[in-house]
């Protein structure tokens, strides 16, 4: 069930009342902040309020790169993986990374805390490599020094 | 000092320039002058005559682009403007300085487009990942309403428009614009056929016209200055100025304003050149879908229509710099990987042959490659080609890939014979 909160949320998406479906991938991203994953009950529950089949949000869902059809941990990483941060040293990062977390890109640490997932150019290809955690971007990441960002995070 | 428009007034602490200072430094101005008295031809015709071409990397020319339009009482309602700002061409970080910084600019460049084609709706398509511009850009709109240069009656001159802001939830095909109409309407983000072109039958099947951020930042000093001046402040016969930018292993990565048709050379300076100990190999001129240039192209200007002299294009205007120590068989396949997980999967050739690709590249960047592997290579640099696909994604991916396997041959060829990367340890 969607709380009358976040129906309402969803509500102030919808700009086109005969275009209600239009509000679907807000609401996806509405309610993943809030679940934290979009779940096969959030897929029904978001479709039967925008008037959609569950298949056809369920496509819809699958097709976004920022969209978890999969449970994550409380924070999730973005790591930058594309051509200028791959130059600046996204492969040393990455590592470290998974180093330290213990875990490959697409997993979740065994506390929950982390999930590590690569992503694709965030845009800030002077100051990288660039990471994002939840959505914080960070910038000009040293990968020595991974606890200056990582401890930030509960 | 050239002239600087777009970015002038932007706060240098990395804030936003407020409602209140953009007023104050003639912001709204152009909206005041076109909402009182201009003709929504008068509009486009002066947008036309600057010779303003699309900032997103294609060049269209954008007041022939808004001419398309139907106008008049008959012509189908509502219409809408729609601003691409999901800027996630790989290293491309130019809109993000204009969405950040100073948010009213756009808003006004959208008013100002809207009017001009009478679009009643507007939506910003801005990328999920940009998260302070999603908090400007709202905080603005909200300013916006309150002052009313959005809603209905604009300034009492009878023109309505709304406009709203639209996070993506990511995906690079949405920046070709008919697959940015479908994630708009709620659907994947596939691309349609053209035509019909969205300026007749674009969202929801009204006329539509889509344009990059910087695109619509550049409207207001047309407006208010006029074709002339913006024409004067170009160094080639298309108007304006252009948000440039290098990233790579330079000394000073970064943007700079500066007029249309500024050389490689001096974009190399402004950076302050290659970080010590490294020479410059190759450069991809304008985001991840450009052909490779390389050292001898210091004296070439970017602006549309040079770069294509030299064999590539100038894109996105944001150079990527690739250096003596960094391996170009391994950047080709980062850039491969991207284009191919980022394939819509619509059609057969982008669908299956960009992975395809993608793992005859790691083969070959991982020491297990075979001499015929070039061959495969350079069949499907014509196989997915222009022409050969349903958009221009896969098109795109063979630009870097195709410049790559002329200009770094011997690269390739020594990673398949000598069964490994040269750079790796």
């Amino acid at each position: 069930m969607l709380s009358d909160a976040l129906k309402r949320e969803i509500e102030s998406h919808i700009h086109e009342p005969e275009h209600r479906a239009a509000a679907c991938t807000e609401a996806l991203r509405i309610v993943q902040r809030e679940r934290g994953w979009i779940d096969d009950e959030s897929i029904r529950d978001i479709a039967e309020f925008l008037t959609m089949t569950p298949h056809e949000l369920d496509g819809v869902a699958t097709f976004f790169n920022l969209i978890h059809r999969r449970p994550v941990g409380r924070n999730v990483i973005r790591i930058c993986s594309s051509v200028s941060c791959w130059v600046l040293g996204y492969d040393k990062l990455r590592d470290a990374l998974q180093k330290k977390l213990e875990i490959k890109p697409g997993q979740t640490t065994a506390d929950q805390r982390f999930t590590l997932i690569p992503n694709q150019c965030l845009g800030c290809c002077d100051h990288g490599p660039a990471l994002m955690v939840n959505g914080d971007l960070h910038r000009d990441v040293d990968p020595d020094r991974l606890d200056d960002v990582l401890n930030r995070y509960a | 000092m050239s002239e600087r428009p777009l970015t002038e007034h932007i706060p240098t602490d990395g804030s936003a320039l407020s409602l209140k200072d953009y007023e104050r430094v003639g912001g709204y101005a152009a909206v005041r002058t076109a909402l009182g008295g201009l003709q929504p031809a008068d509009v486009t015709q002066c947008v036309k005559d600057a010779g303003l071409r699309g900032r997103g990397g294609a060049g269209f020319p954008t007041g022939v682009k808004w001419a398309l339009v139907p106008m008049g009482p008959e012509a189908a309602k509502p219409k809408y403007l729609v601003v691409n700002a999901d800027e996630m061409e790989p290293g491309t970080f130019k809109d993000r300085w204009l969405l950040e910084g100073n948010p009213h600019q756009l808003i006004e460049g959208i008013i100002l487009a809207s009017f001009a084609i009478q679009a009643e709706i507007s939506y910003i398509f801005l990328r999920g990942e940009y998260t302070v511009a999603q908090e400007r850009i709202e905080h603005a709109l909200h300013e916006a309403y309150e002052a009313g240069y959005l809603g209905e009656n604009i300034l009492g001159s009878g023109f309505n428009l709304g406009t709203y802001l639209h996070m993506s939830i990511g995906r690079y095909i949405c920046g070709e614009e008919t697959a940015l109409l479908n994630a708009l309407e709620g659907k994947r983000a596939t691309p349609r056929t053209k035509p019909p072109f969205p300026q007749i039958s674009g969202l929801w099947g009204k006329p539509t016209i889509v344009n990059n951020v910087e695109t619509l930042c550049n409207i207001p000093h047309i407006i208010n200055k006029g074709a002339d001046w913006y024409k004067s402040v170009s160094k080639t016969p298309n108007g304006g100025t252009k948000l440039y930018g290098v990233s790579g292993k330079v000394k000073k990565p970064g943007l700079w304003e500066l007029p249309l048709g500024a050389t490689v050379g001096e974009l190399m300076d402004l950076a302050g050149g290659m970080r010590d100990g490294l020479a410059l190999r190759g450069i991809i001129p304008g985001g991840a879908s450009t052909d490779f240039l390389g050292p001898e192209h210091l004296e070439l200007q970017m602006d549309f229509d040079t770069v294509p002299k030299a064999g590539s294009r100038m894109g996105t205007g944001t150079m990527i710099i690739l250096d003596d120590k960094t391996c170009p068989v391994g950047m080709i396949r980062n850039l491969t990987q991207f284009f191919s997980q980022e394939s819509c999967g619509w059609c057969t050739p982008c669908r299956d042959g960009l992975p395809w690709l993608e793992k005859t590249l790691a083969a070959i960047d991982e020491g297990s490659g075979v001499p015929d592997d070039i061959n495969h290579l350079k069949r499907h640099v014509k196989l997915l080609g222009p022409g050969m696909t349903f958009c221009a994604l896969a098109p795109g991916a063979m630009a870097p890939l195709g410049s790559a396997l002329t200009r770094f041959a011997e690269d390739f060829e020594r990673h398949i014979r000598e069964k490994r990367c040269p750079w790796k340890n």
